[in-house]
């Protein structure tokens, strides 16, 4: 909520001038959700230092993105009063914009001159913590000096806060810092205020000239700053890097975007095997699936079910329904539905398919869909993949006994989900197979799992 | 009952039928139509070509025209409309698809023959400008038409009435509609509804004593019925109804028939056909029929018998209806049961579903066809007793009941006792035949046949625009949107749906206050309920803590005999939105485990004549459910103002002494320094560790269900000492809830309660809530808010922010809206209250869950969390 700019470079007062702001007077500027005031604590010819003060009015903040949309309660409850965040970054741009923009009416020669500056955040949110706030400084050749909280004093077992107090020196143009301030406090705090557009990257190039292209995490920077929103920071990074060959944009590790993939080839492959013409994709997700069943005309009508509403808009967006011609369009469908509910809209297909899907129930809602695929829907085919839990000592990120989604209820063995399987098969008169899924390792089997269904 | 006649002033037809009516063009038949039937009854061709092509006469749309007619009258005839077709229909090909479709919906055809000279049609059409098709036409309709007339009963019509003369038509004065003889609506019983007799005379003897009616055995007659007061105040007559399958296997088929006859004849009972009987029927009337099944018997038996008596029996059974609807609806009996769409109607198809049910077309090990159990999808609103499938015990599945329990097969004669509900049954006496199959030999399960059933719900129960009756309040009207968002919560997130029978309602704050720094006070929570009437409240402390619904049964035999759930402990805890209230399933089953030796501990399983309770309740601390929101949310703000706004308050003190004028500034960032110290004091209030179960403190206020019955007749007093009763069983985990009593409009007794409200958050508490003194209270128009919520100054802070109580802040504040709040805790409460009715009531899940589901979408509507 606040930033210092302090310099002891004879006359300090210089500052004011740099600045266009009397050291002698509180001055306030407007901004979209409050205002910022401009003072000086101290301002001699020896030592000067200009404060810019956020003075968020948290009921307007509230009421200017309460159009009704989004009623979370944190949006009440806030720290966006009290931190540095794309606030102050838009303050600066108001309260120092001549600064920033290197215009100094009365003594010019100052723009470009490098001055010694101390700047102090109080109190700067950072997502990564110190280790990432210095990464982020140091490249640019600030001394940083970071002091850290705790969440809360009286309860330390809740670990550190995400805010620090940081303190900056360098001698540099001011220009130079208000522009990688603007940049970087949003990029810290890993968030913005208002909406990112493509003007967004405009302001990038134009406060990132001469310092982002070489900054060693140009990418992180440039992602966060336009908000993580893929397409915009691809754009950007192509502007800054030109030649450089673009990097992967997933952040993932290859192997497991390798695995889902193969999961669906692999399942692609076997209904065709099969020799099935309707499929019934149950528990769709944005539709990966349906968009490789789609590419084959021998699937004569396709249904993608997904609890998620939200997921299949998604899958509608991405297989362009609404602008596919007729006939093609008369192959698939999408629906609402869940598996713990009868459905005879999953009636009267070749084969049903459940890609990821079990782990995510509770154990106990597993009789329902059993139920509900096996005995209502029926299909004359069942194929169902789900991770395999012996496998997950390879992945040395995950901690023993955690599982490798935050929202699986459960991961089987080998021998569990046959278990499970061969039970099944007997109750509802099917026969069943197995298959691992992806690089099997000898002892451990594959990542993955796969059962086929038949009766 | 086919009557041809052009000279009467009064005809009838069915109340249910499709009524045809026939003519050239220019016959009349619109104008007849319009005499006679309501305008929303009838359907006519040349309106819908005009609806369709805004060209009443435009011949080239016949065919669309025509589906439209067909959509709209199947339509109506799904509901039970009468519905007029007002076409030319001079052609048996025109009528064959509309007799098609009259059987479809098990509805009666009638034939109204407008067969007028040709000159008065040319003349008509003349008249008429829009209609200048050829003269051939009407000649040629004409001969059509009296080709036809003819074959008009061959082709299905049974009510068939034919006009040749403007004059006929002008003499007709009414039109008056029948009902049909399966309706008995009027009736309202109370019933007693026999099942399958078989000739086990003896036992319908005792099981009619037993029902507290008066038999002579010996000349087969009743001689007196008993007597109940019924729910409207009037005291009348109990009336058997059979079941059907009088005869057949029993030793004394004769003198059943001859008791039921008496009885039925006289009005002292009703009877519908069983198959037995209508095999009987053939037999007598001379058919071959193979005497098998148990007929053998009774053609012995029959042998001493006059042809009088047999001409009897011949008429009785012939004139019984298939089924009836009884009780305004409410109730059918049928004696193999009757699915909704046939309900009410008459056609071969009903009498023949009526007889022998449906079948799948496979047969079994025994040999016997494998019986549809209808039963399993029927979703309708009328209760269905039948019998005819004999069964070991009679059980409910979705509303009906089979009540054949077999006495023929020396099992045991069962009556149900409408509308208490009740199962009376006497034992054979001896097994006097051998069931083809054994009974109930499919039944693998310790859980009943509605368990079983409610094993999966119906997806088309839920989503869509759902309209849900409650008792309590008027129907509630869940939207589609709102619907998908549960379906995601339900299916993702909440608890086994067994268990989940009751979601609490949200609550709204009391109307804002407009005493300084206050949003809330409890003088508007206490007006809103003297302003509706309401003389005696109740405050209660608001705990520090979540909501939640605690189900303890006895044990897990109870939750698998009551709740159908079977390996999930006996009994659960879950949040307001149906998700489990502990992550680990053992400390909610050592949580369960203590409050259930509390119940035993105090009597309350005996006192309550339960073995299984649902509690509403405070569960605290807070910071059990919300650690992650404290985190993250509260302390993550108190950490950024604490820290950062010293430093402010700093520069500006040295900004001050330096000379500037930042005197205002100053004071307004100190006053946020405090604020936000004030802040977390208040957040912390709500923080304890939380290390092992006793850590945790339940505060139960209110007893929702228990075995067969509700609690919400009992005011809040008594469900304050009721709970306190059992928080006696274990003190260490179990809090019952401070309260006062208190008469609004009584200056005192209100002041009583505000200093009462004061002193509470004084001392860091959350508030207080003041419900009406009874659990269920309305006004003129309807039900008013169950309970209102009168938080303290320092909880609203991490609801509003830290900074909310600066003057120009709280201003703003208090223009908050409550109405949207308000209705949907009206809502909710209604849907909650009706779900537990239902589950008490035994009905099937789905009627349960759409309550609960209907709860959960109606949360989805966005409302300011922050009321």
């Amino acid at each position: 909520m606040l930033l210092t700019i302090t310099t002891k470079r004879y006359p300090a007062t210089d500052l004011g001038y740099l600045l266009h702001k009397h050291p002698a007077k509180v001055q306030t500027v407007e901004l979209t959700a409050g205002s910022a005031h401009i003072f000086y604590p101290e301002a001699t010819d020896n030592s000067c230092t200009a404060a810019l003060l956020l003075d968020i009015d948290p009921v307007r903040l509230v009421r200017r993105n309460g159009s009704g949309s989004d009623f979370a309660l944190e949006q009440y409850v806030n720290d966006r009063p009290y931190v540095a965040s794309s606030f102050m970054s838009a303050a600066i741009a108001q309260a120092y914009s001549s600064a920033m923009n290197g215009r100094c009416k009365d003594k010019p020669h100052l723009t470009d001159e490098a001055i010694p500056f101390e700047i102090n955040l109080a109190v700067l949110p950072v997502k990564g913590g110190e280790p990432l706030l210095r990464q982020f400084f140091e490249p640019l050749g600030y001394e940083v000096k970071v002091q850290s909280y705790q969440l809360d004093e009286q309860y330390p077992e809740w670990g550190q806060s995400r805010y620090f107090n940081v303190t900056l020196r360098h001698t540099l143009p001011l220009k130079t810092i208000l522009s990688q301030l603007y940049i970087l406090i949003p990029v810290c705090d890993n968030d913005k205020h208002y909406f990112v557009g493509g003007h967004e990257i405009e302001k990038l190039m134009e406060k990132g000239q001469g310092w982002l292209d070489t900054h060693p995490l140009k990418e992180l920077i440039t992602r966060r700053y336009l908000r993580n929103i893929a397409p915009l920071a691809k754009e950007a990074l192509g502007m800054i890097m030109k030649d450089e060959i673009l990097p992967a944009e997933e952040k993932q590790p290859k192997e497991k975007v390798r695995l889902h993939d193969l999961r669906l080839q692999t399942v692609r492959d076997i209904l065709l095997e099969l020799n099935v013409s309707t499929v019934a994709d149950m528990g769709c997700g944005e539709g990966k699936l349906l968009r490789l069943l789609m590419e084959k005309p021998v699937f004569k009508k396709v249904l993608g079910m997904d609890v998620s509403y939200h997921s299949l808009e998604i899958a509608s967006d991405k297989l362009k329904i609404e602008r596919l011609p007729e006939m093609q369009r008369a192959r698939i469908q999408l629906v609402q539905g869940s598996l713990t509910y009868r459905d005879k809209r999953l009636s009267g297909f070749d084969a049903g398919v459940l890609v990821e899907v079990i782990e995510h129930l509770d154990l106990p809602r597993l009789a329902a869909l059993e139920k509900v695929v096996f005995e209502y829907a029926r299909p004359r085919h069942v194929l169902i993949t789900t991770v395999n839990a012996e496998y997950n000592v390879k992945y040395e990120t995950l901690g023993s006994g955690s599982f490798r989604h935050s929202d699986h209820r459960f991961e089987w063995t080998r021998a569990e989900f046959e278990d499970w399987g061969n039970r099944v098969a007997e109750q509802f008169g099917y026969i069943v197979s197995y298959r691992p899924l992806g690089e099997t390792d000898e002892i451990l089997g594959g990542p993955g799992q796969l059962a086929i269904f038949k009766r | 009952m086919s009557r041809r006649n052009n000279k009467l002033s009064h005809i009838s037809i069915p109340e249910l039928s499709l009524v045809l009516l026939i003519g050239p063009s220019g016959s009349g038949k619109s104008t007849f139509a319009r005499r006679f039937f309501k305008p929303t009854e009838i359907i006519s061709s040349d309106v819908c070509r005009g609806l369709i092509s805004d060209d009443e006469n435009n011949q080239t749309v016949s065919a669309d025209a025509f589906e439209l007619v067909r959509f709209i009258a199947a339509k109506r005839l799904k509901l039970g409309l009468l519905t007029v077709i007002d076409a030319t229909n001079v052609q048996p090909e025109s009528r064959r698809e509309w007799i098609r479709l009259a059987r479809e919906y098990h509805v009666l055809p009638v034939a109204i023959v407008l067969n007028m000279p040709e000159e008065l049609c040319q003349d008509r059409n003349v008249e008429r400008s829009d209609r200048n098709f050829g003269k051939h036409v009407i000649p040629q309709q004409l001969s059509q038409l009296k080709r036809g007339l003819r074959g008009l009963r061959e082709e299905g019509f049974r009510h068939i009435f034919e006009m040749r003369t403007e004059e006929d038509v002008a003499k007709l004065e009414t039109i008056t509609r029948t009902p049909l003889y399966n309706n008995k609506k009027d009736e309202h019983g109370p019933f007693d509804i026999i099942g399958d007799v078989h000739g086990c005379y003896d036992e319908l003897c005792t099981l009619l004593d037993t029902l507290g009616y008066q038999v002579d055995k010996e000349n087969a007659t009743l001689i007196s019925a008993p007597q109940t007061t019924n729910a409207d105040g009037y005291t009348r007559f109990r009336k058997p109804v059979f079941v059907g399958d009088l005869v057949d296997r029993g030793p004394k088929s004769p003198q059943v028939l001859r008791l039921v006859m008496n009885m039925v004849n006289n009005g002292l009972a009703l009877c519908v056909p069983g198959n037995h009987d209508a095999k009987l029927l053939r037999y007598l009337n001379g058919k071959n029929v193979q005497l098998r099944h148990g007929l053998e018997q009774t053609v012995t038996q029959l042998a001493s018998e006059t042809p009088e008596f047999l001409d009897t029996v011949k008429s009785f059974i012939d004139g019984l209806v298939s089924h009836y609807v009884l009780d305004d609806g409410k109730l059918v009996v049928a004696h193999a049961g009757l699915k909704e769409s046939m309900q009410g109607r008459g056609s071969g198809a009903v009498r023949e579903f009526c007889l022998y049910g449906e079948t799948t077309g496979e047969t079994d090990e025994f040999g016997l066809p494998v019986r549809y159990n209808w039963a399993l999808e029927y979703k309708g609103r009328a209760m269905v007793v039948y019998g005819h499938t004999p069964v070991p015990t009679p059980q409910w599945l979705n509303h009906t009941i089979d009540i054949d329990t077999g006495c023929v097969f020396g099992a045991s004669l069962t009556a149900l006792r409408y509308p208490e509900r009740e199962l009376v049954s006497v034992p054979a006496l001896e097994q006097y035949a051998v069931p083809g199959r054994p009974i109930g030999y499919n039944a693998d399960s310790t859980l009943s046949v509605q368990q079983q059933y409610d094993n999966v719900l119906d997806i088309e129960d839920f989503t869509g625009k759902k309209i849900l009756q409650t008792r309590f309040s008027h129907n509630i009207t869940i939207r589609e949107e709102n619907s998908i968002a549960a379906l995601e919560v339900m299916s993702r997130f909440t608890i086994n749906p067994r268990w989940l029978i009751y979601l609490p309602p949200t609550m709204s704050p009391a109307e804002t206050s407009r005493e300084e720094g206050l949003l809330e006070h409890p003088a508007e929570g206490l007006a809103y309920y003297r302003e509706a009437g309401i003389a005696k409240v109740i405050c209660e402390e608001k705990h520090m803590g979540s909501r939640a619904v605690v189900i303890v049964c006895k044990d897990e035999n109870v939750a698998a005999e009551r709740f159908g759930v079977t390996g999930e402990g006996n009994g659960v805890i879950y949040t307001r939105t149906g998700r489990p209230f502990f992550a680990d399933k053992q400390t909610e089953q050592a949580f369960i485990a203590r409050i259930n030796t509390a119940l035993i501990n105090t009597g309350f399983y005996e006192r309550f004549n339960t073995d299984w309770v649902c509690l509403d309740a405070e569960l605290m601390p807070w910071s059990a459910k919300a650690q992650s929101l404290l985190q993250n949310q509260y302390a993550a703000v108190g950490t950024a103002g604490g820290k950062a706004l010293p430093v402010v308050v700093n520069a500006l003190h040295q900004a001050i002494s330096n000379g500037a004028p930042a005197g205002a500034l100053l004071e307004k960032y100190t006053q946020r320094l405090e604020q936000t110290g004030s802040y977390v004091k208040a957040y912390r209030q709500y923080c304890w560790p939380v290390n092992s179960l006793e850590d945790y403190k339940l505060a139960p206020f209110h007893i929702m269900a228990t075995e067969g019955k509700t609690w919400f007749d009992k005011d809040h007093e008594w469900h304050m000492s009721a709970i306190r009763n059992i928080c006696v069983g274990d003190e260490q985990l179990l809090r019952a809830t401070p309260y006062l009593l208190v008469e609004t409009g009584n200056d005192a007794s209100e002041q009583e309660a505000i200093n009462w409200w004061k002193q509470l958050t004084a001392a860091g508490g959350e508030g207080m809530v003041v419900k009406p003194s009874t659990f269920l209270s309305k006004d003129a128009k309807g039900l008013i808010q169950p309970a209102i919520k009168i938080r303290g100054a320092e909880y609203l802070r991490i609801i509003y922010g830290p900074e909310y109580d600066a003057t120009e802040n709280l201003e703003r504040l208090r223009s908050r809206k409550l109405s949207g709040k308000r209705s949907l805790a009206l809502r909710e409460f209604a849907l909650g209250l009706e779900g537990l009715e239902r589950f008490v009531n035994k009905d099937p899940l789905q009627l349960v869950h759409q309550c609960v589901f209907g709860i959960l979408a109606l949360e989805s509507e966005p409302v300011d969390p922050r009321l």
